[in-house]
């Protein structure tokens, strides 16, 4: 072997190396974190420490089922305001959009996905926490669900629109002019043709960001109130259930890790788990929604 | 005859009622950014003098001072990350697109498919878990403490995947006939990539990490976690400090000094902005020479 084919062959290895790096730091991710988290599940037991509703570090209990219904309601809300409006965007982007429209619209929809979440969190905590506490109910402070649901809508927003707007996208040409030569109006093929083509794109356009909305940590931490308590409605009214304060799985984590030790430490490890675990399925299967929904190309 | 009309114009009634609805989406998305963006710009600007930008912020419960200690933590954690993440990056990048698709050896073809479902499963990891990764690891079991170089360690994992995308992309964009002729004329497959394909793909690499620079900026919980938060002006990567973005966390959270936590924060949206200018231009330049 010459020298130069010796060359060619080591730095073909620093490359693969390199390759190679992001799997790794994920299997280290699993690996250190579940290795923490040991104690907890050893110690507290899995079924105790998802269902226990008492989280008191200082007296030994460790439930994180407010945490869970917490990130659970808080992204239901996201879902339940901000995907229409990313499926309209999408929409609207894709198939009626005059091109010097779609020059303004996409970028502003880029910009969103830019703008640091602890400005999110910000303007939420000086803006809309202001608005909601405005709502007349007990104990209402405006920190809570509700302020958290919607900052967190607009935080999604990008994920959703650009991946759907992709998968709308990807619906052959071809199927738009069958249906048009029908004579079906623009909305009809849309609604019955392009649509349920596009469908597995867009659920997982949806389920991505689901996971990103899980995800979300610091403007979560400013406006959601961060009690730990199982969330409930505090009039007639069950809809005031999200004017209830909360803490996410993100927040619980982020909140006290740095003062923690021993089980309480290892705890919220077990959080980390439980969140990293439930964003893998997530994207995981989104993955194999966007597989399926792939078009031959023709 | 009558009647079928009347189905006519009761389908094109309902497409203009479902099309209002559409451009109503793209109107109020685009009124979201106006309002967030103007918001915090103009109150935030409202407090801006030379003098918040020079002065170091002076702690305390007030949240008085500036933020001139927390830009010099932001850019030396931005170097830092980006001393880690782009060899790896742009290494891994390139063995992806480069290499990847001629190899003979079957393991290492398994190898590749584990690269590529790495680099999609890293980029969807919620930054909390890298933080809490960085905090086992590089925090407490391997002694580094609360310092710019934890962070940085951990801010690499964030950004070491939108590295690898975009230099992926910048390279398929080179013309195979480039490789071909470098090829044809003696070139090794390493000398080419590193002569020919790698500066024809350099404005497209660059794009990538200005926008990792950006991540880092933008990123509060993984460095809430790692960096410590101090705001004094950091000395060395073994010191602790707070960037941007952690001092608006802060000053909102622990002073509820929040017009300095606006101004600060409405430096960080132009920054923001400025980087997404940047970004818009070089890849439009880029698909005018390609013609794509």
């Amino acid at each position: 072997m010459t020298g130069k084919q010796r060359l060619e062959s080591v730095v073909k290895y620093i490359l693969l190396f390199s390759a190679l790096m992001s799997i790794l730091i994920v299997v280290m991710i699993g690996i250190f974190t579940f290795r923490e988290a040991i104690p907890a599940f050893r110690d507290i037991g899995i079924i105790k420490l998802l269902t226990g509703t008492v989280w008191r570090p200082g007296q030994g209990q460790y439930g994180i089922l407010a945490m869970i219904a917490g990130s659970g309601l808080v992204t239901l809300g996201a879902v339940v305001i901000g995907v229409p409006l990313a499926l309209g965007c999408a929409i609207f982007l894709s198939e009626i959009a005059p091109p010097a429209v779609r020059s303004i619209v996409r970028p502003s929809i880029e910009l969103l996905a830019g703008i640091p979440s602890v400005v999110y969190g910000l303007f939420g905590m000086v803006v809309i926490v202001p608005l909601v506490r405005n709502i007349d109910v007990p104990g209402n402070t405006g920190f809570g669900l509700l302020s958290a649901s919607i900052v967190l809508a607009v935080m999604i927003l990008p994920t959703i629109s650009s991946v759907s707007e992709y998968a709308i996208r990807s619906v052959p040409k071809r199927f738009r002019e069958g249906s048009l030569a029908l004579g079906a109006t623009k909305w009809e093929t849309l609604t019955k043709v392009i649509l349920p083509g596009a469908k597995s794109g867009v659920m997982s356009a949806i389920i991505l960001g689901l996971g990103r909305a899980l995800g979300e940590t610091i403007a979560m931490i400013m406006v959601i109130g961060n009690s730990v308590i199982i969330p409930f409605a505090s009039s007639d009214n069950p809809l005031s259930i999200f004017l209830s304060r909360a803490r996410t799985l993100t927040g619980n984590i982020a909140v006290e890790i740095n003062y923690a030790t021993g089980l309480h430490e290892s705890a919220l490890f077990a959080t980390g788990v439980v969140l990293f675990a439930l964003i893998m399925i997530m994207n995981s299967s989104a993955r194999m929604l966007i597989g399926r929904g792939k078009w031959e190309k023709k | 005859m009558g009647e079928e009309v009347n189905r006519l114009q009761l389908r094109k009634l309902q497409q203009t009622g479902a099309f209002s609805l559409l451009w109503f989406a793209g109107a109020v998305s685009v009124l979201i950014m106006v309002f967030v963006v103007g918001y915090v710009i103009m109150t935030g600007f409202s407090h801006l003098t030379l003098d918040f930008f020079i002065t170091p912020p002076r702690g305390g419960l007030s949240g008085e001072g500036g933020i001139s200690s927390t830009i010099i933590a932001t850019v030396y954690l931005v170097i830092c990350t980006l001393i880690i993440a782009t060899p790896l990056g742009i290494g891994a990048g390139v063995f992806l697109v480069e290499y990847a698709d001629n190899l003979k050896s079957s393991i290492i073809k398994k190898f590749v498919a584990l690269a590529r479902y790495g680099v999609e499963t890293l980029a969807g990891v919620p930054s909390i878990i890298f933080g809490l990764f960085g905090y086992a690891l590089f925090v407490t079991a391997m002694h580094f403490g609360f310092s710019i170089l934890s962070a940085a360690l951990a801010g690499s994992c964030l950004v070491i995947p939108v590295i690898i995308r975009t230099t992926e992309e910048a390279l398929k964009a080179v013309p195979d006939s480039y490789r071909q002729a470098s090829l044809a004329m003696g070139a090794s497959r390493w000398e080419t990539i590193r002569k020919v394909v790698l500066p024809s793909a350099v404005n497209g690499i660059s794009t990538g990490l200005i926008l990792s620079a950006g991540r880092i900026v933008s990123e509060t919980a993984i460095f809430y976690v790692t960096l410590g938060g101090s705001y004094r002006t950091p000395t060395s990567i073994m010191s602790s400090g707070r960037t941007m973005a952690l001092h608006v966390y802060y000053l909102a959270m622990e002073t509820r000094a929040f017009d300095k936590a606006m101004a600060t924060g409405a430096v960080l949206v132009v920054l923001i902005i400025i980087i997404n200018l940047v970004i818009n231009m070089i890849s439009r330049r880029l698909s005018a020479k390609t013609g794509s």
